[in-house]
């Protein structure tokens, strides 16, 4: 009814924010407008400053000068806390869920603003409550139960119908979509739409193209920092979107296609052969076999297996039985440490947890896996250590000011780098790659894939992990689709179409 | 409630009173001679741990944040020691030496809480200074034992307070009625209005939050700092109540007093089902824990042969038992994901 | 920014800087309050004085920093059964070396079994904490409070609830003296521990592992090490270390009392790690840094029996003492007395300006 006239209502205004951090300028001189009923993407590569922006804007973080203006407040506001922020009518869902696992997912749902009852917390409304507010995005669980019973996918849309819930001006949804599977992705975007038809002004940041032109009415880009401009999404290729967030003319993913035509010729040499291998509760018994210079793709969708067959064939989850035989050799894992000796190497899906040791250098980051898998009292030289650092600093090109930094001060595609240098120190001869692409900038992801043909190139064998078929398509020579715990088959080199693999992934007789 | 509905938690805590019951029955097979049986047998146990049960109840609450307060035990000694000599050193009244060592926990706890979670520096470094201060403290006003001779305060502490039932006749063929001093009816008072407080209260579950996932509860707009201030304010106020409790007891303050208390009252919340990673824990099951080792200090007293260091023992076997289970559970959780 | 400046901040950026200061501002008041405090005097061939008593006093709380800093490391939690330990195997010790007599003057069993045993009793004790800590996955707190709550209930049980008295002169030398070296003989047993311990990380890859399973136990499985492994040796090295204490603590009074040997030393000890500028969190790690905690701490000791304070009374001080180190490490005090200056900021201002 009012929609028409509230499109044209701004919600939020920010005007020439500065923030710095030591050493570092983290925003410089940025503005940033919200209209009412409108969905915003925040578009630009690691480092761009998105995070920092939302940060700002959610009082986790203190800017310098700027000013920040909200529909129907008459002065300018500075959220000194995520609690200010949410009482002028700003409500976030973070990339990381962002909720307490000890608590039922009621609790979740409603604390700092629990249903009362003689001044007491209502238990019994605020479960009923809690119910309605997740039929409504059609998840139906026990919400007496605590939240770490359910699975990542399921609290990430718990956090989003908290946020949605709090009945916000401005509702912020930083990369909320990375653990979703594509069935839940759709029910959000549902959701985002019938917001927006309230008038509510998302602010949607994320690093998948295809969304951005999906659902998003305008697009803010950044660059290093600064405001490179703001744009309708109808007047803004993806090409020309990807070029404003790189700031170079973009022709890499071309360049990638036609490196992808050179490897074709394909070894005989089988490096992996798992039979019967399987994880109890993760990943149902499987046969594998990998060959030498090929680069195998894992493709399914979000708890399909895809990871934990990796995980298995690593010894990252002890598999709990059938045969792994490494170049002919049977071989037993007790722990990674086996795999490593007998020549793999294992890149996590989880950087943050199982990948970086966030304290420690990048040399020390580097030379780890390698000091591992010699031995404790085989100690790398010191001098040793500084070469294989300085050499993979340059080779992968890691933007770090020296060797001695500590790697969480890196941002998240060179830590990412870091992780495969470790590796590739290692000199191994089957690497798996999980997600070594998830939240980085275009322009290190290509680069990641670039490698990766490079490396199966050059003999090594590679499995490769992605949600993005897309990427997988580019670099893989074969597909193995997972579903439901199952591998239930392969996609030779003539069967890798878009097309094709959705439809593998999905399977027959699937209502998806 | 449907079946199955117990969460590893509960399921502890069902384990934890069902223990106790076990031991009590043990008690009254073994020792039925000895009149274990009667009423009184069980109700000392909350009169002589009375300063005890309000302490674990603060410590519970204080591990559910994540942190952790080892300074109780000499906080529980100071007090009693100014209780002393405020009353017999210094002529003040019974009314206001309560109230002036109550406001001195209240400062306490303050002084820690600014300490934690203002400066951020780890509840054990914190309160492991509190407790050298608060013991040193205690030398400092005096070196010898004070008793306590005021006659208010010797009223409360021996007004009896009997059951109209359950008592027994005596050899001269008089009814003894079992009774309870105050402290108990006020320790218990506490533990009820602890447990509302965490169950039924806006700040209650923040507590629970915040030792969940600190970043979350931040995120989620809950004040983070302010919710553990104030835990730690209540804390000190709880300890200094204790220690009244405590000295109500034994009428009396010297050095030594309590000492060891703290992990008292961690043993009770461990056994109870309280997680020292925050965010898990319930009063009741503290009390539990209490009263477990409560019983086991009386098996030893009514056995008569056995040596103090067996109850140590006891209780560290108790806690290693109970400890290991959590951490099964634990397993078990993370396996089924 | 002038050259003098520079080299200011350069030398407060050194991690050690701030446990050094600590230690030269004690040392330093003492000097004032005693002006004798650094004079040695020889005696009977052996040297005395204040300095050289600290030395001695904190060579235990040296021992036992040693093996909390790698269990605080490798873990990111603390060892709080270490004085509990130490008298566990003081009591085994006296126990193994009288036969199970009261007070005995000459041992009834070679020096060197009670010496293993002692030691022994160390490594099991550390051994089931580091059971507990890495296999079990107890957090190190808890796991460590069994043993705290039984190590002094099992050592009465093997003394029987009594003190036990060893009096051979044999016996009190790794307490005291030995003949003819004019330096107690705990300082050279710290010394040992210290450089032992120096030796295994720096000529190993193990200081690098200790600290890459205490940042990040998952990751550093991952990349090939065996966290279990890593953090069950340091438990357990630490429980040798508390161990050695014991027999230390157990010589400089012949004798063994169950109740009160190495009372309160745990604390002492995880304190000297945090003075240190060790984060009681895990990760990186500083041993040099824990030593010089250990030393700070018995500094402060000596100081003020020194200046008369009784030793009831000392824990007040020492509270006092860590409130202040602690507070002035914590990188929060930085920000609040930023915000407090941002707000008497003009004054300050126009200051610069003049």
């Amino acid at each position: 009814m009012e929609n028409s006239r509230k499109e044209n209502k701004i919600v939020l205004t920010m005007r020439h924010i500065n923030k710095n951090f030591p050493g570092v300028v983290a925003l410089q001189d940025v503005d940033f407008t919200l209209r009412a009923g409108e969905i915003h993407a925040l578009m630009g590569e690691n480092g761009a400053g998105k995070s920092t922006l939302i940060k700002v804007l959610t009082g986790v973080e203190e800017f310098e000068t700027g000013e920040i203006k909200i529909d129907g407040m008459p002065h300018s506001i500075i959220n000194k806390s995520p609690q200010e922020a949410q009482a002028n009518g700003i409500s976030t869902v973070y990339q990381e869920v962002n909720l307490c696992p000890n608590l039922s997912v009621a609790e979740n749902l409603f604390i700092g603003r629990e249903p009362k009852k003689f001044g007491a917390i209502d238990w019994k409304t605020m479960n009923k409550k809690s119910k309605e507010v997740l039929g409504s995005l059609d998840i139906d669980i026990d919400v007496t139960k605590t939240l770490d019973n359910y699975s990542i996918a399921i609290q990430q849309m718990i956090a989003i119908a908290r946020a949605v819930d709090m009945s916000a001006k401005v509702l912020i949804l930083d990369e909320p979509t990375s653990s979703l599977d594509d069935g839940e992705v759709e029910k959000l975007f549902t959701l985002m739409r019938k917001l927006k038809a309230q008038g509510v002004g998302i602010i949607f940041v994320t690093h998948f193209l295809e969304q951005v032109y999906e659902v998003c009415d305008r697009i803010t880009v950044l660059r290093n920092g600064a405001l490179v401009g703001e744009f309708e999404v109808e007047k803004l290729p993806r090409v020309r979107l990807v070029a404003e967030m790189m700031g170079k003319d973009f022709d890499d993913l071309a360049a990638i296609k036609k490196s992808g035509e050179e490897k074709k010729k394909k070894s005989e040499e089988v490096v992996i052969d798992a039979r019967k291998l399987y994880h109890a509760g993760t990943i149902k018994p499987f046969d594998i076999q990998i060959h030498k210079g090929e680069v195998i793709g894992l493709t399914g969708l979000l708890g399909s297996g895809r990871s934990e067959l990796a995980r298995a064939i690593y010894g990252a989850d002890k598999a709990d039985g059938g045969d792994l035989f490494v170049k002919g050799q049977k071989l037993l894992i007790g722990a990674p440490i086996d795999a490593m000796q007998a020549g793999m190497a294992y890149l996590p899906e989880n950087r943050k947890e199982e990948g970086i040791i966030a304290d420690l250098s990048v040399r020390e980051n580097i030379i780890i896996a390698l000091q591992a898998k010699k031995g404790i009292f085989k100690q790398l030289s010191r001098k040793e250590q500084e070469e294989f650092t300085d050499k993979y600093i340059e080779l992968l090109q890691i933007k770090t000011a020296n060797r001695e930094v500590p790697i969480k001060q890196l941002s998240g595609g060179n830590q990412q780098k870091v992780i495969l240098g470790r590796w590739l120190l290692t000199n191994p001869d089957f690497i798996i790659l999980d997600e070594p692409t998830r939240g980085i900038d275009i322009g290190t992801k290509t680069e990641i894939q670039k490698l990766v043909l490079r490396l199966a190139g050059e003999g090594m064998a590679v499995m490769f992990i992605s949600s993005e078929i897309e990427e997988m398509l580019r670099t893989c020579s074969r597909m193995a689709v997972l579903r439901d715990g199952w591998k239930v088959g392969e996609l030779g080199e003539e069967e890798l179409s878009q097309e094709g693999v959705m439809k593998a992934i999905a399977g027959g007789g699937s209502d998806e | 409630m449907k079946k199955l509905k117990l969460e590893g938690n509960q399921f502890l805590l069902l384990i934890t009173v069902l223990l106790f019951a076990v031991m009590y029955v043990i008690g009254l097979i073994v020792f039925k001679d000895n009149n274990f049986g009667r009423l009184q047998v069980f109700l000392n146990l909350f009169i002589s741990n009375a300063g005890l049960i309000v302490i674990a109840v603060s410590m519970t609450m204080v591990l559910i944040t994540g942190g952790i307060d080892i300074s109780v035990g000499s906080v529980v000694a100071m007090t009693c020691m100014l209780l002393a000599w405020m009353m017999e050193k210094k002529g003040i009244g019974a009314v206001p030496a309560v109230i002036i060592v109550l406001l001195i926990g209240i400062v306490f706890g303050l002084v820690q809480g600014f300490l934690i979670a203002y400066l951020k520096i780890q509840p054990f470094i914190v309160t492991l200074a509190g407790m050298f201060f608060a013991r040193g403290m205690t030398a400092i006003i005096s070196t010898e034992m004070i008793s306590i001779k005021n006659e208010l305060f010797l009223s409360w502490a021996q007004e009896k307070l009997y059951f109209p039932f359950g008592g027994y006749v005596n050899k001269k063929g008089v009814v003894i009625n079992p009774y309870i001093y105050p402290s108990v009816v006020m320790a218990l008072l506490v533990l009820v209005i602890v447990f509302l407080i965490l169950k039924y209260t806006k700040f209650g579950r923040s507590i629970y939050a915040v030792g969940g996932n600190e970043q979350s509860a931040l995120l989620m707009g809950l004040n983070v700092r302010r919710t553990k201030l104030k835990v730690y304010i209540i804390d000190g106020f709880l300890a200094a109540f204790g220690g009244f409790l405590f000295c109500l007891n034994t009428c009396s303050g010297f050095v030594e007093q309590a000492k060891g208390f703290e992990m008292e009252a961690i043993a009770g919340a461990v056994i109870g089902g309280t997680l020292l990673t925050g965010g898990v824990g319930n009063v009741i099951g503290s009390l539990f824990g209490v009263l477990i080792k409560g019983t086991i200090e009386t098996f030893i007293t009514f056995q008569g042969t056995l040596s103090s260091w067996w109850t140590k023992i006891t209780i560290a076997a108790l806690l290693a038992f109970f400890i290991i289970l959590q951490s099964l559970f634990a397993k078990a959780k993370e396996k089924r994901k | 920014m002038s050259n003098a400046k520079k080299t200011l901040r350069k030398l407060t950026e050194y991690k050690l800087f701030l446990p050094f200061l600590c230690l030269a501002l004690v040392l330093l008041i003492n000097v004032i309050k005693t002006p004798t405090f650094f004079a040695i005097t020889i005696n009977n061939g052996v040297f005395y004085g204040y300095i050289i008593d600290v030395i001695n006093r904190a060579s235990e709380l040296v021992i036992l920093a040693v093996g909390m800093t790698l269990v605080v490391a490798a873990s990111g939690g603390t060892d709080i059964s270490v004085g509990a330990v130490s008298a566990l195997a003081g009591a085994v010790c006296c126990f193994v070396l009288s036969g199970g007599e009261q007070s005995v003057n000459e041992y009834h069993a070679p020096y060197i079994l009670g010496v293993l045993a002692a030691m022994a009793i160390g490594i099991i004790c550390g051994a089931w904490n580091g059971f507990l800590v890495a296999k079990m996955k107890i957090q190190p707190m808890v796991a460590t409070l069994i043993l705290f709550t039984a190590g002094r209930g099992i050592a009465q049980l093997i003394t029987d609830g009594q003190m036990i008295y060893v009096r051979v002169d044999h016996f009190k030398k790794l307490g005291a003296f030995i003949d003819g070296v004019p330096l107690p003989t705990p300082v050279f047993a710290a010394i040992f521990v210290v450089i032992v311990t120096m030796l295994l990380l720096k000529k190993t890859a193990l200081g690098l592992y200790i600290q890459t399973v205490g940042i990040n136990a998952k990751a550093a499985r991952l990349v090939g090490l065996n966290s279990t492994m890593i953090q069950f040796l340091t438990y357990t090295y630490c429980g040798l270390c508390a161990g050695i204490a014991g027999l230390i603590i157990t010589s400089r009074v012949y004798s063994i009392d169950a109740n009160n040997a190495g009372l309160n030393m745990e604390l002492d000890a995880i304190l000297a790690v945090a003075l240190g500028g060790n984060s009681l969190g895990g990760g990186k790690f500083s041993l040099a840094g824990s030593v010089i905690g250990a030393y700070t701490i018995q500094a402060l000791t000596t100081t003020l029996y020194a200046m008369g304070v009784s030793a009831d009374q000392i824990p007040v001080y020492k509270a006092i003492v860590v409130v202040i180190i602690v507070s002035l490490q914590s990188p929060e005090l930085l920000k609040i007395w930023k915000n407090i200056k941002k707000k008497f900021g003009n004054d300050g201002a126009r200051k610069k300006v003049a």
